[in-house]
């Protein structure tokens, strides 16, 4: 990765462990390697998780070839959700401390969440239609994952509805903070109600319900789509502090000129 | 395989998707860089 401009880089200072992080200098520093790393491990990971997956893991007894899907559609379930949870931290972190860097980053979480939402639910879909002979059921946790959807949509939407960003920020978090309710009604939601979705195969608690041949290329693929996850949004946190210099750059120029004339 | 065309489309969505989300944080870093060091040169030759 090329070196940033001097302006994008300010002197590291000093402060407490939040305040810190929020210094968007520092971040560039630490992203500066972080996005690459990140970046690689994610194509090293996907290649040979999706290979795997494909080729190399067995078929389910019951589903046949059709549970190969759950390479794709599992990582995309856990990073919807985990990509919101981020969100509510951004939002309590701009809501609280009113930390720069959070609310950059809930601008740019939002469409890749978004994406791995939708992901979700397509490759949901696409798993749906020859195992349950239905593109689509309101069953509680499809339902729920589609209001996520909806919720990302509407932060995505609310974060650059206004003219002043500070507004714009106070209101998605408002939205991020109420919305993470959704969090565990999708996760327990197949505990809860009687759905068509299967419980879960993987819990922090007990011991997985699949074999082990088909967990080893589900947490290849985990590994590698979170990465993907991690180092998007860095890029694109980058990129976003990088326009906000230019824009103050480009603000001043025109003040100093202006001063002049 | 059985049902090869869901497991394709699937497959394929994704990748379309994580392609075009790379591509355009990519192309927006690039464009952002660029940006911010021909401001910085402006600076430079301003202030001499």
């Amino acid at each position: 990765m090329s070196a940033l401009p001097q302006s994008a880089v300010s002197p590291p200072q000093r402060g407490g462990l939040l305040h810190r992080f929020a210094n968007p200098g520092r971040f560039l520093r630490l992203a500066r390697w972080l996005t690459p790393l990140l970046g690689w491990i994610s194509a090293v990971a996907l290649v040979a998780g999706i290979i795997w997956g494909l080729f190399f893991s067995p078929a389910d007894w019951q589903q046949g070839d059709t549970v190969r899907i759950m390479y794709i559609h599992v990582p995309m379930a856990i990073l919807a959700s985990a990509g919101y949870f981020a969100l509510a931290i951004c939002g309590v972190l701009t809501l609280v401390w009113k930390h720069p860097l959070a609310d950059l980053a809930a601008v740019e979480i939002g469409p890749v969440g978004a994406t791995a939402t939708a992901l979700c639910l397509a490759t949901g879909s696409l798993w749906g239609k020859p195992m349950w002979g239905a593109w689509w059921v309101w069953d509680a946790r499809l339902t729920s994952m589609l209001v996520l959807f909806f919720l990302y949509l509407g932060h995505i939407a609310l974060i650059r509805a206004f003219d002043d960003p500070q507004r714009g920020y106070r209101a998605a978090a408002i939205l991020a903070i109420a919305g993470s309710v959704d969090l565990p009604i999708i996760k327990f939601s197949v505990n809860w109600w009687n759905t068509l979705h299967q419980p879960d195969s993987i819990t922090l608690t007990g011991a997985p319900t699949m074999s082990m041949s088909m967990l080893a290329p589900l947490m290849v693929c985990m590994i590698g789509f979170s990465c993907g996850f991690g180092a998007l949004v860095s890029a694109r946190l980058t990129a976003a502090i990088l326009e906000s210099r230019a824009r103050q750059m480009m603000t001043r120029r025109i003040a100093e000129r202006e001063e002049a004339a | 395989m059985t049902h090869l065309p869901f497991i394709a489309a699937s497959y394929g969505v994704t990748a379309v998707a994580v392609l075009v989300l790379t591509v355009q944080a990519v192309l927006r870093l690039r464009r952002a860089r660029t940006r911010l060091a021909q401001l910085e040169a402006l600076r430079k030759t301003s202030t001499r």
